[in-house]
């Protein structure tokens, strides 16, 4: 398996909405290498016909009824926001519509 | 860049499009969880910690979500997945409250289908199906501070999640090939098949203007008689039939324009403006993009028996092909009769005045004549018009019991249309009624054959036909609110010619 | 009464019931010790003084009015701050969280609540229950009352710390690779993680999802049982929860006969990395089993050396989804929001400020390992090792009741010694590691201090999933011997703090 680099992990950081700093991304590009090298043995079983398992338990068609439940007020639901209007959470300026 | 005309557009390229519909359930309860889904409640009241994805929380599917995504499967001729699960698709957005969708990936519940589409000449057009899989819906957004309360300029943005975990199917065709240039027009007949498809089923009433149906229109070109798929741009969320085919038509000449130029297309999201018919550029795909499915540890697969499957396979409605087969044939009508009533879009607004009362060729004519005269020139739905299936029935009581003639009718309806009320209120507001009392239509009848003395000896001396110019005059002394076969008598038994 | 903190769960809820005691007695007895002893331990990141004594007073009303009280009632509990509490601060020990007040309660609190258990307040975690030494608090460690200079295991360090220290009887924790146990080894207390599904995850903020399990932490099997019937049971909105009867533990852990039973030693738990003195503690418990009359065997599970990496890939990458959600946007902190920046900029520097390094390095390993071109080669083979190592224990199981191993292959180690060595500080987890990834039931136990350092040795029972029953059987076994063997309890050994 290939290492990882100092690009790759201000990729990911990137992608997981971490603002990380110079000195932050050396050393994780380096402890990361050190983790994937040894994670990377399971690689091993990849090739193996075995059936991957997501869930440890084999439960299937867990399902509720289509009934209403209580939420929670609308104060309850704003109660943690950083900032609030008009009974909404007020955020800063969302750049780019998806 | 000037726009290539699209004759010539489709001279040189051949479109290919896909298209990826969303449609809101119309369950009680989100998808995974017990809140209501109701419209225009208070901002933030109908959320809990699951659709607020407050840490701990936990979601549990929607039983009668699966059951509709599995009818919906069935009524598009899918396979239904034996085993299937849901996924994680990860990437940050604010009106997101988990910063994932919980989705389905490679498992969707249904996959392989295809719908029947019938375009306006009545022939049929195979749409095939790639999946309809199982999402929840996002928040919703308000920008404050941007001139338009767009996202462009705003200074912050406030959110609602009350719109958040709604149940969405997501219906994604596979490239529909050999369309040529009736691409748009197979774009919004699948959409509009989709819709009442849906509305048979009774899933959702999948109204597009409030957002309960949303269509992107994925397309590109290749030139004529190539194979290989051109660069495809991705026009999000279209919220009408008309413009899905103003969209795909656009698209098209876009795309011929900047491949004529010998330039490149942009792999992009593009939004796209009512107001001009044209789209704008909106975030480039370049890969970059990396969801991270992953199966979604919080839920446990679903694997619909194959009972169940049968149960619901056998218990799906009429669907629309079908019904429209049995109406054609309950009303009698030939090929291009029925393919007028389905190009004007009438079949519920027919079927809604039938049962309201009214003879079905009396509520075809209404709504195939006036009716979609006129959502035609406002560039309408004709089942939006502002009069009820209820109120052209009465309309045509009133002809019926002979209140109204076709002139006086005509009347009636543009000022329904025009909001004056009820037909009964515009009747007696205008006094539009038909004059039938007997005096006063008798006083007419005497005053004409006074004024007209030798027209009336004429007839008397058996010369009959001369009777129609002094009902013209009768009925333009009335202003055309006489019966005007009743004038006829009156005036032969006057004059003793009866 | 005298030393009400030193009694049981058992004997506590007994003294209640019996009127011995008042419940607000107890809870003010355990409130005046976290006062007490709290400064050096570091135990709890929240006391709930007022919530606590109201519990209280409730429990006493009930008996005055002649109600029924359950085999918990009164008794006090330390809650691992990773369970939502309905209007007291939960932080998971992360300062993005800092300050946040749950609108609602988590299903365990709610059934802590409904028996009558006096919640005292929230235990200090590694951040997100990331890492086995409560270093990666944003609030300070956690001090082993064995030696407050070293580490009392991690993540549930705060919970194992408070029973340890006489602060509560009854503890939560929350196992994901070892959270619960490793700290219980660490600290001579029990500890146990249910079979997956049986506790509602409802409440319980995310790290792994299919690793994470809630369980009991107790000074005896007995409590543990009692705990561990408290909390267990179908939950319906937790879907991975199991919809069966919760098996017989307190029945199990009082039968103290392991006589007929066949138990395995996990072949692969042993050798390089294995301190000498829990590996003597550990042979000495086995022998003992043989003693008390069961069948003890040797069975090998070969694919056990994968489970840790495909823990390293599994655990970050369902990590990296489940803590996407702190965004600054609905709740916890919000760093950098001048009306200049971006909802995205803002995001990005709160969960800079507000993550420490553990959490950081998983969401980017846990984000690495999801992203395409690399998931089948890492996240799909952890799966797949996830089959293998189910493999190796239903092969096992189908030979023996349960697995014994040591439940950490050293003693508590000093304060700061691994903190800037990831892959030292995940041996910790070596040999607990193998039944989250199976989903299947395994506790720990105190056997004895290891000679060289004094320090106390976990004896891990592994038992299949819902086989719940078995650990607590052999538990209580082992327990009543090695106390009657020492004449006391294992903790009366521990220094006064
Ligand atoms: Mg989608
Ligand atoms: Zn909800």
């Amino acid at each position: 398996m290939p290492g990882i680099t100092r690009e790759e992990v201000a990729h990911l950081a990137r992608l997981s909405r971490l603002e990380l700093q110079a000195e932050e991304l050396d050393h994780l590009a380096e402890q990361l290498d050190v983790i994937i090298g040894a994670v990377a043995r399971v690689s091993e079983v990849a090739g193996q016909d075995v059936p991957p398992t997501s869930h440890p338990l084999p439960l299937t068609n867990v399902m509720r009824p289509d009934e209403v439940r209580p939420s929670l007020t609308s104060e309850q639901a704003l109660s943690g926001a950083p900032a609030a209007e008009e009974q909404r959470f007020r955020v800063p300026q969302i750049l780019g519509e998806d | 860049m000037n726009l290539v005309s699209y004759e010539d557009a489709l001279a040189s390229y051949d479109p290919v499009m896909g298209l990826e519909v969303h449609v809101e359930l119309g369950t009680k309860t989100k998808m995974f969880c017990g809140c209501s889904t109701e419209l225009g409640a208070e901002p933030n009241s109908q959320v809990c910690p699951t659709c607020l994805g407050l840490p701990g929380s936990l979601p549990v599917v929607n039983a009668v979500g699966v059951e509709s995504a599995i009818r919906i499967g069935l009524a598009l001729n899918c396979e239904i997945a034996e085993w299937c699960r849901f996924a994680r698709k990860n990437y940050f957005y604010p009106d997101m409250p988990k910063n994932f969708q919980t989705s389905q990936y490679d498992e969707p519940i249904a996959y392989n289908g295809y719908l029947d589409v019938q375009l306006e000449d009545g022939s049929t057009f195979r749409v095939e199906i790639e999946r309809a899989h199982m999402e929840e819906d996002t928040g919703k957004s308000s920008h404050v501070g941007g001139a338009t309360g767009r996202i462009h300029g705003a200074t912050h943005s406030l959110l609602d999640y009350n719109r958040a975990g709604i149940p969405l199917i997501e219906i994604v065709t596979k490239p529909i090939e050999g369309a040529g240039e009736r691409a748009p027009e197979v774009a919004r007949a699948y959409v509009a098949e989709l819709r009442e498809l849906i509305r048979a089923l009774g899933v959702s009433e999948a109204r597009m203007d409030k957002g309960q149906m949303r269509c992107d229109v994925n397309l590109s070109l290749r030139p004529n008689g190539t194979e290989t798929f051109g660069t495809r741009s991705e026009t999000k969320n279209v919220n009408s039939l008309r413009s899905v085919e103003r969209a795909a038509r656009f698209e098209i000449q876009r795309h011929a324009t900047v491949l004529g130029a010998g330039e490149k297309i942009i792999q992009e999201t593009r939004h796209f403006h009512e107001d001009n018919g044209t789209t704008t550029s909106g975030r480039i795909k370049d890969n970059a993009e990396d969801y991270r499915y992953f199966p979604e540890p919080d839920l446990v697969p679903v694997a619909p028996s194959r009972e169940w499957v049968e149960e619901l396979r056998a218990s799906l409605p009429e669907l629309p092909r079908v019904r429209r087969a049995r109406l054609q044939a309950e009303w009698g009508l030939s090929d291009k009769d029925m393919q007028a009533v389905l190009n004007a879009g009438a079949v519920e607004p027919i079927l809604e005045t039938i049962a309201a009362g009214a003879p079905a060729d009396q509520a075809r004519k209404w709504w195939l004549g006036e009716l979609a005269r006129r959502a035609n020139e406002t560039g309408t739905e004709l089942a939006e018009q502002p009069i009820t299936p209820a109120q052209v029935a009465r309309v045509c009581a009133l002809v019926a019991e002979g209140k109204l003639n076709d002139k006086l009718a005509r009347q009636v309806i543009e000022a329904v249309l025009a909001g004056e009320g009820e037909p009964d209120e515009v009747v007696a507001a205008r006094g539009l009624a038909v004059v039938s009392d007997d005096s006063a239509l008798g006083a007419a009848v005497d005053q004409v054959i006074g004024e007209n003395p030798d027209v009336a000896e004429k007839i008397r001396g058996g010369k009959v036909q001369a009777v129609g110019a002094l009902v013209g005059a009768v009925m333009k002394a009335t202003r055309g609110q006489a019966d005007a076969a009743k004038v006829k008598d009156l005036i032969l038994e006057k004059l003793g010619a009866a | 009464m005298t030393d009400l903190i030193k009694l049981t769960a058992a004997d506590t809820a007994a003294a209640i019931k019996a009127g011995q005691v008042s419940a607000v007695e107890v809870t003010q007895a355990h409130l005046d010790r976290i006062d007490a002893v709290d400064k050096k331990v570091n135990a709890f990141l929240h006391v709930d003084t007022e919530g606590a004594l109201a519990a209280a007073r409730a429990v006493d009303a009930k008996r005055a009015a002649g109600s029924e009280l359950g085999p918990l009632a009164g008794v006090p509990l330390a809650l691992k701050d990773v369970f939502t509490t309905k209007g007291v601060p939960t932080t998971c020990g992360s300062k993005i969280l800092e300050g946040w007040i749950p609108p609602y309660d988590a299903t365990l609190t709610t059934r802590l609540k409904d028996a009558d258990v006096v919640i005292l307040g929230k235990t200090n975690m590694d951040e997100f229950a990331m890492g086995s030494s409560t270093e990666n608090s944003a609030f300070g460690t956690t001090g082993n009352p064995w030696d407050l200079s070293r580490i009392p295991g991690g993540s549930g360090g705060g919970s194992a710390a408070a029973l340890a220290a006489f602060e509560a009887p009854l503890a939560i924790g929350t196992d994901t690779g070892g959270s619960i146990r490793q700290p219980g080894a660490v600290t001579g207390t029990v500890g146990v993680k249910p079979t997956y599904g049986s506790v509602s995850r409802y409440g319980l903020v995310a790290f792994s999802s299919s690793l994470d399990q809630g369980g009991p932490c107790a000074r005896t099997v007995l409590d543990a049982a009692l705990l561990h019937e408290a909390i267990a049971g179908h939950d319906p909105l937790d879907s991975t929860s199991i919809n069966a009867p919760v098996p017989a533990v307190v029945e199990a852990a009082k039968m103290r006969d392991v006589r007929g039973m066949r138990i395995g030693v996990v072949k692969e738990f042993a050798g390089e990395g294995y301190q000498a003195g829990v590996m003597q503690r550990f042979d000495e418990a086995v022998e003992l089993l043989r003693e008390l009359g069961a069948e003890v065997v040797e069975v090998s599970c070969p694919s056990f050396t994968l489970a840790l990496p495909a823990y390293y890939l599994i655990a970050p990458s369902e990590a990296s989804s489940n803590l996407a959600r702190f965004d600054a946007m609905r709740y916890g902190l919000r760093v950098g929001d001048d009306g200049s920046r971006s909802a995205e900029e803002v995001t990005a520097l709160t969960r800079e400020a507000g993550f420490g390094a553990e959490v950081k390095r998983r969401i980017i390993l846990g984000t690495y390992a999801l992203s395409s071109g690399y998931y089948d080669a890492y996240y799909g083979s952890a799966q797949k090792v996830r089959t293998l190592i189910s493999r190796d224990f239903d092969a096992a199981f189908a030979g023996v009741d349960v697995l014994v191993s040591p439940t950490t292959p050293t003693t508590a180690f000093p304060i700061g010694e691994r903190a800037d060595d990831p892959m030292a500080m995940y041996l910790a987890d070596l040999c607990t590691i193998p039944s989250n990834l199976a989903g299947n039931a395994a506790m720990s136990l105190p056997c004895g201090l290891a000679p060289e350092d004094n320090l106390p040795v976990g004896l891990q029972i592994i038992a299949p999933a819902m086989a719940d029953d078995r650990l607590y059987r052999v538990g209580g076994a082992v327990e009543a011997a090695l106390n009657d063997k020492w004449g006391h309890p294992l903790l009366e050994e521990a220094p006064a703090l």
